[in-house]
């Protein structure tokens, strides 16, 4: 991970170094971006910012893009943890009954067509009288996480062999107990990748549902205000950006985190979720 | 009591369609309560699907299956039996141990009870030294013995086996049937137990069944009578008689 860290910032500071500063265009068309340091700072120059305060006088940048990270990391884990449940229970249900998964298996996909910037709008007039604002965002982040995870578990939970299936009636267990002792360990391995997209889209949620319900306090918010200085201060808007780079990775350490003791002796099953 | 009634039972698959199978006809087949029954024909002739009919995991097309006294699908649900199949269907996640523990979990039986019970099994097939390996650092003839030591932990009052000596070695083969014919014969457990070896049927059985194939039926039914089931026994002239007479029931 360090590796790929570096690899990004040489990569950054590469293009910075060998590409046009006005960016390559090609028959009218950028094709690369520019590349001089109003819309490409040097990383020092965005750590430096990150050190700066907010304005004159302000608070550091660093600790209101922390603050504004933990906010809407309380966003991204609702949300994240109900995307979680609602996929798993979905996945169950499709398991359980053929009709189901015929019947629901198209909306679920249908879902995540319907653009977020119609569907933010009409959540978030739930905001205050449903439910707090904030969990709006959560409902948003929610609604983006939940997909993976009930594809994805439903492909682990139909992966049992059939003479897995056949073991477990033979032992008289009914729907539930095969549930618990044989399809759910068997699918883990379809799950924890599911989780993974679950959790960066979980990310993308709360980030774009705050910015289009207007939440304030997270970095979202912080995003779209930082940018509106873009061209006096050009640095600032990447210390927002990273801040949400951050949450991604903070996400994804702790599906790591579940993962590796349940997986240790786990073969893993090459998975394409989608 | 008789263990198992078959009783005028035809099976056939994806009825009604382009690739229906009939598996099999007419099938009649009783097993006494202990007594150790063999199902020996060519391949494709139905045995397998005689066994699972037997364990209620199939339903017949016609006919009935009896199982200690009670329909198949109440006998399975009131677990009157235990099987090993052709595969050993473990489950990759659960240890050895575990995996030999899970019909006993199913049945409610305390973690001491279940230890112990797993660890005596795992001696019996002679794995108690892999009792917290996994089944993917097995071989292929190691797991199957793990898949008989999970069926015989329940000691069922039946015992449905299809093919479990299969990926085995000829020592480790000839030391489990003796132990099986030790448990079955201590513990008066009836079985029915699929072969593709005439030699094992012979030994281990009190009956043969032969069965061909297309239509799958049973074709001859042998009784074995040996002097004694163990070295003495497999150097025996009757040995060598019945072994014979099964072969020759195969071919015709
Ligand atoms: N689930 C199924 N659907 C359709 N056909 C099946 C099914 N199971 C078995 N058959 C067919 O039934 C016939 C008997 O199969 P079965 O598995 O019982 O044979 P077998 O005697 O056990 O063979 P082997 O010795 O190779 O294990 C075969 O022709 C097979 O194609
Ligand atoms: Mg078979």
């Amino acid at each position: 991970m360090i590796a790929g860290l570096a690899v990004a910032a040489l990569l950054w500071e590469g293009y910075k170094a060998a590409g046009d500063p006005e960016g390559t265009v090609l028959f009218g068309v950028r094709v690369l971006p520019r590349a001089d340091d109003l819309s490409m700072p040097h990383l020092w120059t965005i750590g430096r910012r990150l050190a700066d305060p907010e304005m004159t006088g302000g608070r550091p940048v660093w600790l209101v893009v922390l603050q504004a990270c933990l906010f809407t990391l309380g966003i991204t884990a609702a949300g994240f943890a109900a995307g979680t449940v609602i996929g798993l229970v979905l996945a169950a249900a499709m398991q359980r009954f053929r009709i189901v998964e015929r019947g629901l298996l198209p909306y679920v996909v249908l879902s995540q067509t319907v653009p977020l910037v119609a569907l933010a709008p009409l959540i978030a007039g739930w905001g205050g009288t449903l439910m707090p604002p904030w969990a709006t965002v959560s409902v948003i982040a929610a609604y983006l996480a939940f997909f993976p995870v009930a594809v994805g578990m439903l492909r682990g939970l139909q992966s049992p062999s059939a003479g897995g299936v056949e073991l477990m009636r033979s032992y008289a267990a009914g729907w539930w107990r095969t549930l618990v002792k044989l399809r759910f360990p068997a699918a883990l391995p379809y799950l924890f990748p599911a989780l993974r997209l679950a959790g960066a889209a979980a990310v993308v949620g709360a980030v774009v549902g705050e910015i289009s319900t207007g939440t304030r306090g997270g970095i979202g918010r912080l995003i779209i205000e930082y940018s509106r200085e873009a061209t006096s201060d050009p640095a600032k808007v990447y210390t927002a950006m990273l801040g949400a780079a951050l949450l991604g990775l903070l996400v994804a350490g702790a599906v790591s985190l579940l993962e590796l003791p349940l997986m240790r002796h786990r073969r893993h099953v090459e998975v394409a979720t989608l | 009591m008789t263990a198992v009634v078959v009783d005028n039972v035809t099976k056939v698959f994806n009825r009604g369609r382009s690739d229906e199978v009939p598996a099999l006809t007419d099938v009649n087949l009783t097993v006494g309560d202990g007594e150790f029954v063999s199902l020996i024909g060519p391949s494709g002739c139905g045995k397998s699907t005689l066994l699972r009919l037997i364990a209620d995991l199939i339903e017949p097309t016609s006919g009935t299956v009896t199982v200690a006294g009670r329909p198949a699908s109440q006998a399975r649900r009131e677990q009157e039996y235990g099987i090993a199949f052709q595969q050993a269907g473990l489950f990759e996640w659960r240890t050895v141990r575990r995996n030999v523990e899970l019909p006993l979990e199913l049945r409610g039986v305390s973690k001491a009870e279940r230890r112990a019970k797993a660890e005596e099994m795992l001696e019996l097939v002679g794995l108690a030294d892999f009792a917290g390996h996994y089944p993917g650092q097995l071989s292929g003839g190691m797991q199957q013995r793990v898949a008989i030591a999970r069926a015989l932990a329940v000691q069922p009052p039946l015992l449905l086996m299809d093919e479990p000596f299969g990926a085995l070695d000829e020592m480790t083969r000839e030391r489990l049937q003796s132990e099986l014919l030790g448990i079955c014969a201590k513990t008066g457990t009836s079985t029915v137990f699929v072969t593709h070896s005439i030699a094992e049927a012979v030994f281990l059985s009190g009956r043969v069944v032969v069965m061909s194939a297309r239509p799958g039926r049973i074709t001859a039914s042998i009784e074995v009578e040996l002097p004694s089931r163990d070295e003495a026994g497999r150097q025996a002239p009757a040995y060598f008689e019945k072994i014979t007479e099964v072969r020759q029931a195969l071919r015709s």
